[in-house]
């Protein structure tokens, strides 16, 4: 068995695409909290600029003269902006299309119907209507990934999407972890006031893991404790262990497809015994910003010895 | 005006199922599924490209849902004619890239094929797998009464639509079982089984593995794209651009994440000229270097055969029969519709002195362009093709207006009646297949002759009952 290169990159990065756009809608999702209780000092202008320095989009944004609607829009609809929602959906769409005949009929038409019904995505729905259109954002993916799951062949293709999806997780979440914002908070003792506490806990709706936070550690908001969730618990879903958990599998399946081992093999069993090996006290000890650093860097070089491994 | 559902006396037999259901149907409820098919059409994309116009990029292409319907005999004599017509134009291909003899013989006219730009020199003695050339023979039809069908055009390269065969009746079963339970048709999805049959047929070498099978695309810009990916997908072969090909020690590969895998057989649906810019135009992206010397040594086969084109422009056209007679021996099964040649003197001469009852063509054209519909035009209009026509008479042809069947229709203003068409799709491989249907077009505008979708055209599901 084998797959077109060109097929394995336009399925890597369709679910990349994807997986971005939901990512958004989480950051989205954060910022509009955030900004409904700013911290002291600070505005909700402010607040939605680190939003958009944590999604990426700093460069697109000129953060003097940006106001609240223009970062949201820029953020959900605006195509100028290449990780905008619409952006990042429209994207996805072109590379699912151009390799069509590797998506089952329920999930190619999951993700078409998901674009022809951007247009619905307007101006005064965005900002009047925001946390339905994230709510709809977050459904079209999890109809997407549903569909996905429930209809693709399980070989070397699906194995290419899934890293995509993976790559790009780990990714968002080791950002959001690094966002200025957070790191420069009190680290280590419990969450003092309340607006402190309030960002805190928007990291967990960012991620959805609210509730997983409570029924892991049954107990006080901590810093160490959040990051350690997001970091090292490999039952967390969206967490970079639980990311490298499931890419190891990912790479070792298509190892046993293909009778190959790869660099790619070799940089992520090693990256998931580090994160084995480390303890949350370390990370802290070490400093949480220096970590993260390393971390994005090694999750960019594992992308592109993926690539180089399979030939796209 | 020869209407193919109502007859003098009610409806003809074929139709009596169809006008059963649309009387039970009632308008409202037909114009509720209407929305309902559209619906389904966009979200599986099932659209045609037109990049670089304005609007919509993606657009569909509109479907009626009153089925056309053959019965079974019309059928059989249809088939045979179809394939007979395939067979000898598959003749002919051998034959002028070979020793031309009916050329010799003074049958059809050398300058129709040696100067035709179609022509190949390259093709010259090459012998392709089975001699077969055109694998994909696209006939269009037309019928003007009850036992009366006339070929309009052949298509021998790479005819499109089959797609929208096998759509339409996909979504018309999905939207109304109940008519096909009542109803003995054919089954059209077996096509693109026997399609990837006729290409594994073609495959230079035979081993233990199945060949390796490609549809060659121009990419997700072209108008027929959907329809590319479509046939990889139904028949499991991978679709490429050129960027995925190479040629390398001899052969043609494409780039998988294994590495170099060996291609035996190219579905391409790229012209001719694009196919390699070592041989034709330099400046093609969409083809591969050096694939033409792949192909000419016999380790890759190019379906349908370059230069298979040189049989079926519309001065061709008019010595099909001839071709039926002369290679297979046979009398033609279905007849051409008379065309004056403007590059023969008197023919010319009539075509110019009845501009106003003819329809003029151009020998090269296709999809319904530059053509003049004499009895609906403009002296002004007549006058300027007349001008054309007498700077460069061998570029064109003329025809009578023919009076093409209808089919009811639904319309803005209820049920109509609207002239259609008919495209079959015949394979050629060791053995020659035809699906039971084909794509059925039809003229939305009221009067119109014009089918192509290009030009407000729709399509329609095509049924071919079975007893």
């Amino acid at each position: 068995m084998s797959t077109l290169s060109r097929t394995a990159a336009d399925l890597f990065w369709m679910a990349r695409y994807l997986e971005r756009a939901e990512s958004m809608a989480r950051l989205v999702e954060m910022g509009a909290r955030v900004a409904m209780l700013p911290a002291r000092g600070v505005t909700a202008r402010d607040e939605w600029r680190s939003v958009a320095l944590a999604a990426g989009c700093d460069g697109y944004f000129d953060p003097e003269a940006s106001s609240v609607d223009a970062i949201i829009l820029g953020l959900v609809v605006d195509r100028e902006n290449p990780s905008s929602i619409a952006s990042c959906f429209e994207r996805a769409r072109a590379n699912a299309r151009s390799v069509r005949t590797a998506l089952s009929v329920q999930a190619w038409e999951s993700l078409n119907e998901t674009w022809l019904r951007l247009d619905e995505l307007t101006v005064s729905r965005v900002l009047h209507e925001l946390p339905q259109v994230v709510d709809w954002v977050k459904g079209r993916c999890a109809q997407f990934r549903g569909a996905a799951d429930a209809t693709l062949l399980r070989d070397d293709r699906f194995e290419f999407a899934r890293l995509g999806l993976l790559i790009e997780r780990a990714d968002t979440t080791l950002r959001l972890l690094d966002v200025k914002h957070f790191v420069l908070l009190p680290e280590t003792q419990v969450v003092g006031g309340d607006p402190d506490r309030h960002r805190w806990t928007s990291i967990l709706v960012a991620t959805s893991a609210l509730r997983a936070y409570h029924w892991v550690y049954r107990g006080d908001y901590s810093p160490e404790r959040i990051v350690d969730l997001l970091l090292l618990n490999g039952s967390c879903p969206r967490s970079y262990a639980f990311c490298y958990g499931e890419i190891v599998q990912a790479l070792e399946h298509l190892a046993r497809l293909y009778g190959a081992r790869h660099a790619c093999h070799t940089s992520a069993a090693a990256t998931l015994a580090a994160i084995g090996d480390t303890a949350i006290g370390d990370v802290f000890h070490t400093g949480l910003h220096g970590f993260l650093t390393e971390a994005i860097g090694g999750n960019n070089r594992l992308s592109r010895e993926i690539a180089t491994a399979y030939h796209f | 005006m020869f209407d193919e559902m109502n007859g003098d006396d009610g409806a003809r037999p074929p139709y009596c199922g169809v006008a059963h259901w649309l009387d039970t149907l009632g308008l409202a409820t037909l114009d509720g599924k209407r929305r309902e098919a559209e619906t389904l059409f966009r979200r599986s994309g099932i659209t045609f490209a037109v990049y670089g116009e304005g609007g919509d990029p993606e657009r569909l292409i509109p479907f009626d849902l009153i089925p056309r319907v053959f019965g079974r005999d019309e059928w059989q004599r249809l088939a045979a004619g179809i394939v007979q017509r395939a067979r000898a134009l598959n003749a002919f291909l051998w034959d002028v890239y070979h020793r031309g003899e009916i050329l010799r013989a003074g049958v059809v006219p050398e300058a129709l094929v040696y100067r035709n730009r179609a022509f190949l020199p390259e093709m010259v003695g090459f012998d392709p797998p089975g001699r077969i050339y055109a694998h994909i023979v696209g006939i269009d039809l037309v019928r003007t009464g009850p036992g009366e069908f006339r070929v309009l055009e052949d298509n021998c390269r790479t005819p499109s639509g089959v797609s929208y065969m096998l759509e339409n009746r996909e979504i018309m079963m999905r939207m109304f079982p109940e008519l096909f339970a009542g109803n003995r048709v054919e089954p059209v999805d077996g096509y693109a089984d026997q399609l990837r049959a006729t290409l594994e047929d073609m495959a230079p070498r035979h081993g233990p593995r199945a060949p390796v099978c490609v549809v060659l695309t121009p990419g997700p810009f072209n108008a027929a794209y959907y329809e590319h990916s479509y046939l990889a997908d139904q028949m499991g072969a991978e679709l490429v651009e050129a960027r995925d090909l190479f040629v390398d020690d001899g052969a043609l590969w494409m780039k998988t994440t294994r590495g170099p895998t060996r291609v035996d057989v190219v579905y391409r649906r790229i012209d001719d000229e694009f196919l390699d810019p070592l041989v034709f135009r330099p400046d093609s992206y969409l083809g591969v270097a050096g694939l033409m010397d792949v192909y000419r040594a016999g380790r890759v086969t190019l379906v349908s055969a370059p230069g298979a084109g040189v049989a079926d422009d519309k001065a061709v056209y008019c010595y099909v029969p001839e071709m039926i007679r002369f290679y297979l021996g046979e009398a033609p099964v279905l007849e051409n519709v008379p065309t004056w040649q403007c590059a023969l003197p008197e023919h010319r001469d009539h075509v110019l002195t009845h501009l106003d009852e003819l329809v003029v063509k151009e020998v090269h054209g296709s999809g319904g362009y530059g053509m003049l519909i004499g009895p609906r035009a403009s002296a002004a209009e007549r006058a300027e093709f007349a001008r054309k026509i007498a700077h460069d008479p061998a570029a064109f042809i003329a025809q009578p207006t023919l009076s093409l069947s209808t089919v009811p229709t639904l319309t803005p203003r209820g049920i109509a009646s609207r002239h259609v068409d008919f495209r079959p799709f015949c394979l050629v491989g060791r053995q020659i297949r035809l699906t039971p249907g084909g794509l059925t077009r039809v003229a939305l505008r009221e009067g119109s002759l014009v089918v192509n979708s290009s030009q407000g055209g729709g399509v329609k599901d095509t049924w071919v009952l079975s007893e």
